[in-house]
């Protein structure tokens, strides 16, 4: 599938910000189900924009831009060619060992009701592969999937009692389950096309992998209830949403900071972005 | 259990070290003792060195006490001493120069890879990175213990931001006014020269990019930080600001310091804020403590920052039990100083153990410091060791335990008179491009309770002078 995205991060501040910074990790990279054919971001006002790597591979920006600032827009645009390969995702940037991703993180730490839940819904499954699946259907189940417009995450275990939550909190919920059970699980934050047969996440999105032996990396999206297809891009990876956070962002001034997000997400005939 | 005294040995002999403080105590008036403590107390009263007790609703500021009678060690002790910490430290700088590079040590299966990548610790933005001069652990306190004349283990390996050393200078400073007639009769080994030596290795360190004159800063949490009085007390000594996160602002990937003259360009940073703290655009977002963008600008090579951000990997108590192995590897050559005999709780069969007897063993939270999260099972209530025998049930890799060790005693006074107590010493290695050094003696500690182990100042201990005699 052909995916043109269109995204635009938008900040007014109420008293001009004086320094702006942020870390932007708004670059998806290629694998064997991805093929960036096009990429462009670009913030509307003068600044310097360096790109980097992070310690998983994704590919980074720092942008810097002095005062005074009223408003400011980030701007991606972008085209994807995908191809739907059941979730695995092979023939990427792997630059830590995955037992990196057994960790726990303040965002997917445990309790006992979400141990004993993921103990419990994985205990009739044979494989890893179906303990898996078994768990994505059960997190899926269990959780309501919130817009993500105007909330923010709260972390797996506050999450999962609360039994709904933003895409972001259901992948940490998926994560801290198998992590409880002994696998390497990261978070990965993303664009799904516009699809009716996927009631979450047009536009912007968040899923979990998990690596079992036999297959590398699988993604899991809860909120939709499968495994990526061809409407999924991968633009970054980490052990939880703060480590993979499209946008993390401090600034001087600026108080009375209003955001606006647009996102589009669409499959494509068109060769070319602009089209 | 009969501890080891620095001063009488095992009870009858005395040793030399202590010749003449041992006539000194006999001889001086126990008036002019006690007016002398006083004194002491007064001093440190006045400038203002004080420490904060986490938990403690009461008073958040204490006086740290002090103990008059120093602890003695003889030049011979102190060379080999000298020797297994130079040791110790050129192997903590190489294991995190691998475990952040090549991964030999992990290949080689000197440590479970597993203690390394699941450990919070290791940070994943150090991975490849080249510290400046290949570096990462520049002040390191590494806390010994005696249990005879000639055994020193090593109780802890702090590479993150070791505190302690301005109370080892203030010691000295009082005992230098309230006693002058010692040091006529003692050939007592400086330490006032540590801060022009933690300058030398700061400068050492400078980015290439920097100038022949690197600008230098130590960066504090600010005052409510247990360890402010230090920060400002060396920042002071060693001619450098003292700044705080909002003091300090990062452009295009170079940091600068505000001043009244405008921004200006920092090259070295003596950080005491933990790695979690220091950026919130790399890792807690929620610090307000820290500078957003600095580990952008170490990450460009624009700045020092020491220690490095990922010591913390080489000072965690599970990696700790397999230091004999990593200096050997590192170094080629045997250990010269022992680590306590230690109980990896992951290990089913050690758990097993360690569960058996918690009433005679020690247990630590494999990330705890400062004593808190410890259980010292010979004077813990049946209350402690049940709340720890669960936590040992629920989470076994969190936790080693230690036979509870006969830590040396050393003559102190106390309500009585003067009575052994236990005491640690926590010796300062500095290690820079110039090389390593370490003034003679270190901090020593002494828990001021009869028959207490735990030296910590925020668990009722104390502290000492600490003395290399020269001839």
């Amino acid at each position: 599938m052909r995916i043109r995205i269109s995204h635009t991060i938008g900040y007014e501040y109420a008293e001009p910000a004086r320094h702006i910074t942020q870390i932007l990790r708004l670059t998806p990279r290629d694998h064997d189900g991805q093929h960036v054919m096009s990429w462009r971001i670009e913030p509307n006002v003068d600044g310097r924009l360096r790109a980097s790597q992070d310690a998983h591979g994704n590919i980074v920006h720092s942008f810097y831009a002095d005062g005074p600032i009223s408003s400011l827009a980030i701007r991606i645009d972008g085209l994807i060619e995908t191809i739907d390969l059941a979730g695995v995702v092979r023939g990427g940037l792997e630059r830590v060992p995955c037992e990196v991703y057994c960790r726990d993180t303040l965002l997917t730490g445990q309790d006992e009701a979400l141990r004993s839940f993921a103990d419990a819904v994985t205990a009739g499954a044979g494989t890893p592969l179906s303990q898996m699946h078994a768990l994505m259907n059960a997190v899926g189940d269990r959780m309501g999937c919130l817009e993500a417009s105007g909330r923010s995450g709260v972390g797996a275990a506050a999450a999962f009692a609360a039994r709904e939550a933003i895409a972001q909190d259901i992948a940490h919920v998926f994560m801290a389950c198998a992590r409880h059970l002994g696998l390497p699980a990261r978070y990965v934050s993303g664009y799904v096309a516009q699809s009716d047969s996927l009631p979450h996440g047009n536009g912007a999105h968040a899923w979990a992998e998990v690596h079992l032996e036999d297959y590398g990396w699988i993604g899991f999206d809860c909120a939709n209830g499968l495994c990526p297809i061809d409407t999924h891009v991968r633009v970054a990876i980490g052990l939880d949403y703060a480590d993979a956070a499209p946008v993390r962002g401090s600034r001087q001034g600026g108080e009375g900071e209003n955001l606006s997000v647009l996102v589009s997400a669409r499959e494509t005939e068109g060769r070319f972005a602009n089209q | 259990m009969v501890a080891f005294d620095e001063m009488s040995g095992s009870g009858a002999e005395l040793r030399p070290a202590y010749e003449a403080l041992d006539r000194w105590l006999k001889e001086a008036p126990p008036e002019m003792l006690a007016l002398r403590r006083s004194q002491a107390e007064l001093f440190f009263r006045r400038i203002g060195i004080t420490f904060a007790v986490y938990g403690d609703e009461e008073s958040t500021e204490r006086l740290i006490p002090f103990d008059i009678i120093p602890r003695v060690l003889t030049k011979p002790e102190w060379t080999k001493l000298e020797a297994g910490l130079r040791q110790r430290v050129t192997a903590l700088n190489m294991f995190l120069a691998d475990v952040y590079g090549p991964k030999e040590c992990l290949k080689a299966g000197i440590i479970p890879p597993d203690l390394v990548y699941r450990n919070a610790c290791y940070q994943l933005e150090m991975v490849d990175f080249k510290v400046p001069h290949g570096i990462y652990c520049h002040i390191a306190g590494i806390d010994v213990v005696r249990v005879d004349a000639d055994t020193f283990y090593v109780l802890e390996d702090n590479a993150r931001t070791p505190s302690g050393v301005s109370y080892m200078m203030e010691n000295r400073e009082v005992m230098l006014r309230l006693f002058p007639e010692l040091f006529s009769t003692h050939r007592v080994a400086p330490v006032d020269n540590y801060p022009d030596q933690l300058l030398a290795t700061l400068r050492s360190v400078a980015p290439r990019s920097a100038s022949s004159d690197p600008t230098i800063c130590l960066l504090t949490p600010g005052q409510y930080n247990s360890a402010f009085y230090e920060h400002s007390f060396l920042a002071d000594k060693l001619g450098v600001e003292l700044v705080e996160g909002s003091d300090l602002l990062v452009k295009d990937d170079v940091v600068y310091m505000r001043t009244t003259q405008g921004p200006k360009r920092v090259d070295v940073i003596y950080r005491r804020i933990d790695d979690d703290f220091i950026d919130p655009l790399a890792f807690r977002s929620d610090s307000v403590l820290g500078v957003p963008g600095i580990i952008g600008a170490y990450k460009a090579g624009n700045v020092t920052l020491a220690n490095a951000v990922g010591t913390g990997v080489a000072d965690d108590k599970a990696v700790y039990s397999y230091m004999p192995e990593i200096v050997k590897f590192f170094t080629g050559e045997e250990p010269i100083l022992k680590n306590v005999p230690t109980f990896r709780c992951r290990e089913p069969e050690a758990n097993a153990y360690v569960l058996d007897n918690l009433d005679k063993l020690v247990v630590k939270e494999v990330n705890g410091s400062g004593g808190y999260g410890m259980l010292v099972g010979p004077h813990a209530n049946k209350a402690q060791i049940e709340t720890f025998r669960r936590k040992l049930k629920a989470q076994p890799e969190g936790f080693i335990a230690q036979p509870t060790l006969a830590l040396s005693t050393c003559p102190t006074f106390v309500a009585s008179g003067v009575a052994p107590r236990h005491v640690d010493l926590r010796p300062y290695v500095l290690s820079g491009a110039n090389g390593i050094s370490c003034v003679p003696g270190g901090l020593t500690r002494v828990a001021l309770k009869e028959g207490s182990l735990v030296v910590n100042s925020s668990q009722g201990g104390g502290t000492k002078d600490t003395w290399v005699l020269d001839a």
